[in-house]
């Protein structure tokens, strides 16, 4: 649906986005995740046609962005960043307004608003004027403008900033419920919320991709990714280490906690497969040793710890330069 | 061509129902039609003069209302939209940028003909006490109408510049001053005394003041009307070239 080929946008000397490229198709939630000024709202501007690439292509839908971009923007709804919108207007009004923009008439428009009011819990502000709303109205408001003309993409923005906890658990829940029949691509700094919702992630830093995956695939890349932690009681710390160091599989082993005779210590495994052999070969040893084990698991690996280490080093090769 | 009018319509409907939501749309009617009886009754000289005509009570006056009057209505038209990030919002629907511009500009025009409408107390007058002529008083009007639009056109041109409301306003106040100036009587009398011919008739034929009188005498000349169509359609181009580079940044 949604295929994006060396996007490329500069800003004077300024590099925002340097060369991106993939593809998005139906059922797929992407995740764009990176840095503060990595280039996420730069590219989603440039998807939903707002700002023109300098080079590359965007093709929506088989239309191309720059040559065609009025039936490739009826195919979009946008949340842009902040959730902008007329504040003179009541939630209705500008829903309506919205929905009549996107070329709906009539008994379909008032249908399409309702909907989408519906989806949104905007029922209680419905005739407000927008600036009397609270921040998580507002940024309904402007969610619930996205999903009017019920799209077949939707791009949004970092769509659960500035919602509380709840607010936040109810955005995740109608992004993946939308996902089902949709295409959608979102921006978020929350890691956990990529865990959640996402079928796939993309990191971008300087505007370039440095990991495509799934979740799942990308904690697979972490240094924790199928190390078992293990917690002792009775032993001492450097014996516990030393022991778990020579366990058949792992690579090296390190104590986490030791604390009133208890060791948290930890296997890391050769490679970063979590399949659970490491686990029983650590518990093979403790029960040769005798040791008492109060608690023993493999760790799946760690989203926001592939996060920092591919972006931070990314950072600093940069800086180098 | 159906879809683009209906684009341009739902997005004049919006700005215009956003006009009347606020106070700002009753006091600047207020504002205007106490300034046009002002002027028209006391500055104007409307009872001294003697003559049934709207001409130099009336409508001398308005280039010099509209100065300030249509940069305030216009003013907000896309600093506000740049400022509250609306823009992007506007600009992402499947719509065209003409579309948008045309939309907001017909809304604001639309505001300025209604209040100048609302000054038909003043024809009222001008025909009940005495043989009014009945073309030259529609001339004007039309010429007012044309005139206020070629200083909205600025105005929205200058708001695309900035988000700043107050900027766009200055702006847009310094270029009618000088449409206005250039063909403004001591002005032009110094400039035939110091340069030729031909430069001061090209100076004045800019001046949205010269173009105006032939209205205001009841005279619907082409070339006047295409002064005006140019004074609104230049800018409004300048207006969409503008956006264009905002949004390539």
């Amino acid at each position: 649906m949604i295929k994006v080929d060396n996007l490329e946008k500069h800003f004077g000397t300024k590099r925002a986005v340097a060369g991106l490229s993939f593809a998005v198709e139906r059922g797929q939630i992407l995740g764009f995740l990176g840095p503060n000024g990595a280039g996420k709202s730069t590219t989603m501007r440039m998807i939903t046609g707002f700002i023109p690439p300098t080079a590359g292509t965007i093709t929506v839908g088989g239309f191309d962005m720059v040559e065609n971009p009025i039936p490739a923007k009826r195919l979009i709804g946008y949340l842009p960043e902040n959730a902008p919108s007329y504040t003179d207007m009541t939630v209705y009004g500008f829903l309506k307004f919205c929905a009549e923009l996107r070329g709906l008439r009539g008994d379909a428009c008032k249908r399409a608003v309702h909907r989408s009011v519906e989806m949104c819990f905007l029922e209680p502000v419905l005739h407000q004027s927008v600036d009397t709303l609270s921040k998580g109205y507002k940024h309904r408001t402007c969610l619930a403008q996205s999903v009017v003309h019920d799209p077949e993409i939707l791009i949004l923005d970092e769509p659960t900033d500035g919602l509380d906890p709840n607010q936040k658990h109810e955005a995740r829940q109608l992004i993946r419920r939308l996902g089902e029949k949709k295409v959608i691509i979102f921006s978020t700094h929350i890691l956990e919320e990529v865990e959640a919702v996402c079928t796939r992630a993309i990191i971008i830093n300087h505007g370039k991709i440095v990991a495509n995956g799934t979740p799942a695939e990308l904690k697979q890349r972490s240094e924790m990714a199928g190390a078992v932690s293990v917690r002792v009681t009775g032993v001492a710390a450097d014996t516990v280490k030393a022991r778990l160091a020579s366990v058949p599989g792992a690579k090296r082993a390190a104590i986490v906690k030791d604390e009133a005779g208890s060791v948290w210590a930890r296997a890391y495994p050769q490679d970063h497969t979590v399949n659970g052999a490491l686990a029983r070969n650590v518990a093979e040893a403790a029960a040769k040793e005798g040791w008492k084990i109060d608690e023993l698991h493999t760790e799946e690996g760690r989203l926001d710890e592939v996060f920092r280490s591919i972006t931070w080093s990314e950072t600093k090769r940069e800086e180098s330069k | 061509m159906n879809s683009a009018l209906q684009n341009i319509l739902t997005i004049t409907k919006r700005e215009l129902s956003g006009f009347f939501a606020s106070p700002v749309a009753y006091v600047f009617i207020v504002i205007w039609l106490l300034l046009n009886g002002f002027f028209t009754f006391s500055l104007g000289g409307f009872f001294e003069v003697g003559q049934a005509s709207l001409t130099m009570p009336f409508f001398r006056w308005h280039p010099w209302l509209y100065l300030f009057l249509v940069p305030a209505v216009g003013m907000r038209l896309w600093s506000e939209e740049r400022r509250l990030h609306t823009m992007e919002l506007l600009l992402t629907m499947p719509i065209t940028t003409s579309q948008a511009i045309i939309g907001k500009f017909l809304a604001s025009w639309l505001f300025l003909i209604i209040a100048l409408v609302l000054t038909f107390p003043v024809v009222l007058t001008v025909t009940y006490l005495g043989d009014a002529d009945g073309g030259e008083i529609f001339a004007g009007y039309v010429g007012s109408a044309l005139m206020a639009g070629g200083y909205l056109a600025v105005t929205s041109m200058t708001s695309a510049m900035t988000r700043n409301q107050v900027i766009s306003f200055v702006l847009s106040v310094v270029i009618c001053f000088f449409l206005l100036l250039c063909g403004f009587e001591p002005v032009t009398d110094l400039l035939v005394r110091t340069t030729p011919e031909w430069l001061v008739n090209l100076v004045t034929s800019f001046s949205s003041f010269t173009h105006f009188l032939a209205f205001q005498k009841g005279v619907l000349d082409s070339r006047d009307v295409i002064y005006f169509a140019s004074l609104i359609g230049f800018p409004l181009f300048l207006n969409g070239v503008i956006i264009r580079n905002l949004r390539a940044g």
